[in-house]
């Protein structure tokens, strides 16, 4: 270990994050490899270590024989001081090497407030920021993750993104590269070439030109580059290579166990989801290749807990055939089974019931919208009678938790919406006067809300966020309205989603701002602990970014949108629609009962059909 | 029988910064990936019956850490250290495995081995003056008691210390009290800080040798 760490980490909070030698981990030999390839998190090592994403691409580019892939995160703040003050460089976790001797960095970014952070990992391994800075051809910085869907601000910064699921595309890149290395090829030449893979955007071969207004007037591609970039998708999860021997933390991560992955996709869409409409089509994993994962990565980890992941768990078929395959051989040996995601209907309590057998830990609901009128018109298909009939179930079953979360801000939202809030959580508290069978324990409800954003790729896309004054007026509306002792009610800030909103419907002009963020001291912003909203406000102001332009504005049906040119399969015609529905207030059926022509069945190939019914 | 078994295991390199906390969490997963059954404690909350004898501190090695477990089915003890070898993280080596009858509290002694790190000053030098200085009668020192700040003396702890020059360091062998009370070897360091910080080295690092009891045996 190199002498200057050796000294740092008994100073540091948890220094076994920033040492590498977990079990299944992966090392190579590094004369035996043509690529060394850090695979960065712009995040610390507890949620990126967390990230089953970062599981499966770990292991699928490490499965190439001429590619080491190693893990790198972010340093918390003390650590981060103490490895600037002995000038230690990032470093990769299996080697312990620096990372700015790699060939390649690549990065996932699942959410806007890590751009600061790529920056200054960049920086921390002493690489040029912006790809007109980084002439040669190694290293490659590139990323993917959802940020990939609207790549704009950040585009100046990589030399390509892979927009969409990384299994085959990232290895197809790494082989691209190889081949590059050996032949000496300069940077553009990789590039123009690696702009042909399907889902590899190449952001400096499109030429960005706006209106005098500041909208997009024509995003220009050159040198044969693709006019729009198409998503990749896995067809088959069922043969995608799935991490059987993850590597298994030896200090505390957030989720610390088995993660199986149900299905990607969702046949909901509910209007302001992201997720639910750029990872479609939906395509599910069989019962049995499930359990065949699960059991041998709990044998390979000795974890013992497992939690089933998609956006909607109880809209997985055969989710009753796939827990009972599970608890066979989870029950006698105690290991713990979670499913997070579950809809509040019948089935979910029941199944509830039987994993839950000692805690009764707290019952949650996103019901986002304060009347039936304005979920309807975001699409979210809970109703009052949903949550009031899983509640009678839970509290006559001893639960006595509820935690309510909500938006504030969604389009069409009137007063009268929020305070259907406050009237519900009356509900929830009569339900409990009526069905708990022990009422010394008391009942604690609680409500949270955070600020509405308007995201990329959603029938939200063209929508403006409202203003920090209106969201505060709309909290105290709901605090005056909320007068019961059992309510509790919090409120997340908004200057957060604020910041949001500019970034993810941002355009390449952002990204000077998100630059002068990280020089004057940003980095971790999705930390409280580190997020500065002065320091992003001034940084607009002083790079010319109009805040108001890109949270405030509704944008019109033919505007050019920045990431127009990023096909996610779903059309734009279609998010459209389901906009207009919005304003009618209208539901659209979900996946399983009507098809809708969303378009992202296009991606499928080898026969394969959406597992929309 | 399978309810008093010890494991004597070596905790090295990169394992150094694992904490007692997440030693325990990351033996009870190498046990389940070797295939052996923990016995659990009964109750509200179960948790693995295993203790780990004299915690040892983040950045300290050891060659000679000991742990106590149950288990719901009786091993071949032979293979046990090799099989849940091969599972460990790097760094974590068990050496033995075996039926104990000694209880901890009759471990006394640590022989421990140490580097005191001088990046600019004279290792002979150094060692010289940290023999006359180890020579006292009293090392009092102020530490953190359960009481607050306290006054204590750490030298009738120290049954053995010398030292050895070497290339920008100073080697030490030395015997320190286990219990009763503990003297954390970080203490030599820290009595250096406070009371002749001109000795104070530039950095101290620690590795567990041996456990021995009130009669300087081998423990076991």
């Amino acid at each position: 270990m190199d002498k200057r760490l050796e000294r740092i980490l008994p100073r540091v909070q948890k220094p076994a994050r920033y040492t590498g030698g977990e079990y299944n981990q992966i090392l190579k030999n590094k004369d035996e490899v043509d690529i060394r390839l850090a695979f960065c998190f712009p995040d610390t090592y507890e949620i990126g270590m967390s990230n089953l994403g970062m599981s499966i691409l770990y292991d699928t580019m490490n499965s190439l024989p001429f590619v080491w892939c190693e893990r790198v995160y972010a340093p918390w703040g003390d650590m981060y001081e103490e490895m600037k003050k002995a000038g230690i460089p990032l470093y990769a976790l299996e080697s312990g090497d620096p990372v700015g001797d790699f060939d390649s960095l690549a990065f996932s970014i699942g959410y806007e407030m890590a751009y600061t952070t790529v920056l200054d990992m960049l920086d921390m391994a002493g690489i040029p920021l912006r790809t007109a800075d980084r002439p040669e051809l190694l290293p490659l910085i590139w990323a993917g993750g959802t940020a990939a869907v609207n790549a704009e601000p950040m585009a100046p910064f990589l030399d390509l993104f892979v927009v969409g699921e990384g299994e085959e595309v990232d290895n197809e890149v790494l082989t691209l590269l190889r081949e590059a290395k050996m032949g000496g090829w300069s940077k553009h030449e990789f590039l123009v070439k690696a702009a042909r893979i399907q889902g590899v955007y190449v952001p400096s071969l499109y030429e960005v030109s706006y209106h005098p207004d500041g909208t997009v007037a024509a995003v220009t591609p050159k040198d044969g580059a693709p006019s729009r970039v198409t998503k990749r998708i896995i067809s088959d999860l069922d043969k995608v290579p799935f991490p059987t021997k993850p590597i298994v933390p030896s200090t505390e991560v957030v989720h610390d166990r088995v993660s199986l992955e149900l299905f990607r996709g969702c046949p909901r869409g509910c209007r302001f989801c992201q997720a639910g409409h750029v990872y479609r089509p939906l395509r599910a994993k069989k019962p049995e290749t499930l359990i065949r994962q699960g059991i041998e990565s709990l044998e390979n980890t000795g974890h013992e807990d497992v939690t089933l992941l998609s956006l909607s768990t109880s809209d997985y078929r055969q989710l009753p055939a796939l827990c009972d395959g599970l608890l066979e051989y989870c029950e006698p040996r105690s290991i713990g089974l979670s499913l997070p995601s579950l809809r509040a209907d019948n089935f979910s309590m029941e199944i509830m019931e039987r994993l839950q057998k000692v805690r009764k830990s707290g019952l949650t609901f996103a019901v986002e919208g304060g009347s039936q009128r304005l979920r309807d018109a975001v699409n979210k298909n809970v109703t009052e009678e949903d949550v009031l009939h899983t509640c009678s179930i839970a509290f006559a079953g001893g639960w006595n938790t509820v935690k309510l979360y909500y938006m504030l801000g969604l389009p069409t939202e009137t007063d009268e919406d929020i305070l259907g809030i406050a009237e519900m959580a009356n509900q929830i508290l009569h339900c409990w006067r009526v069905n708990a069978k022990n009422k010394n324990r008391g009942v604690k409800i609680t409500i949270s809300t955070s600020c509405f954003i308007p995201k990329p790729q959603s029938p939200f896309q063209w929508e403006a966020q409202i203003s920090l004054e209106e969201y505060l007026r709309r909290v105290n509306l709901l605090r005056s309205a909320i007068t019961a002792k059992n309510v509790t009610y919090n409120w997340h800030d908004a200057e957060t989603s604020l910041i949001e909103a500019v970034l993810s419907k941002g355009d390449r002009r952002v990204a000077d701002a998100i630059e002068e963020v990280w020089r004057q001291g940003g980095r971790l912003d999705a930390w409280t602990d580190y997020f500065s909203f002065r320091r992003w406000m001034e940084a607009f102001e002083t790079c010319g970014v109009d805040v108001d332009f890109y949270a405030h504005r509704e944008a019109g049906k033919d505007e050019i949108l920045p990431w127009d040119h990023i096909d996610v399969g779903v059309r734009k015609a279609h998010l459209w629609h389901e906009r207009e529905m919005c304003y009618k207030s209208q539901l659209s059926p979900d996946c399983r009962h009507q098809c809708a022509a969303c378009g992202a069945a296009k991606l499928l190939t080898g026969g394969i059909k959406c597992d929309e019914r | 029988m399978s309810d008093k078994l010890r494991l004597r295991f070596e905790k090295t390199g990169r394992a150094v910064y694992i904490s007692h906390l997440d030693l325990m969490h990351t033996m009870q997963r190498a046990f389940n990936r070797a295939g052996y059954h923990l016995k659990y404690s009964e109750g509200f909350n179960p948790h693995p019956q295993i203790a780990i004898a004299l915690p040892l501190s983040v950045g300290t090695a050891s060659l000679c850490e000991l742990m106590d477990f149950k288990l719901k089915e009786e091993p071949e003890l032979a293979a046990l250290p090799e099989r849940l070898t091969a599972v460990m993280p790097e760094g974590i080596r068990v050496t033995e495995a075996y039926e104990f009858t000694r209880k901890v509290a009759e471990l006394k002694w640590l022989e421990i081995r140490g580097v005191f790190e001088y990046d600019e000053r004279e290792p002979a030098e150094m060692a010289e003056k940290l023999r006359e200085f180890y020579a006292r009668d009293a090392i009092v020192i102020t530490k953190k008691t359960k009481r607050g700040m306290g006054e204590t003396d750490i030298r009738p702890g120290i049954r053995e210390i010398s030292f050895t020059p070497g290339e920008k360091a100073v080697d030490i062998t030395t015997t320190l009290s286990a219990q009763e009370p503990t003297i954390n070897p970080e203490l030599l360091a820290e009595a250096l800080r406070q009371l002749r910080p001109e000795l104070a080295p530039d950095f101290a690092k620690f590795t567990r040798i041996e456990t021995f009891d009130a009669d300087m045996q081998v423990y076991r």
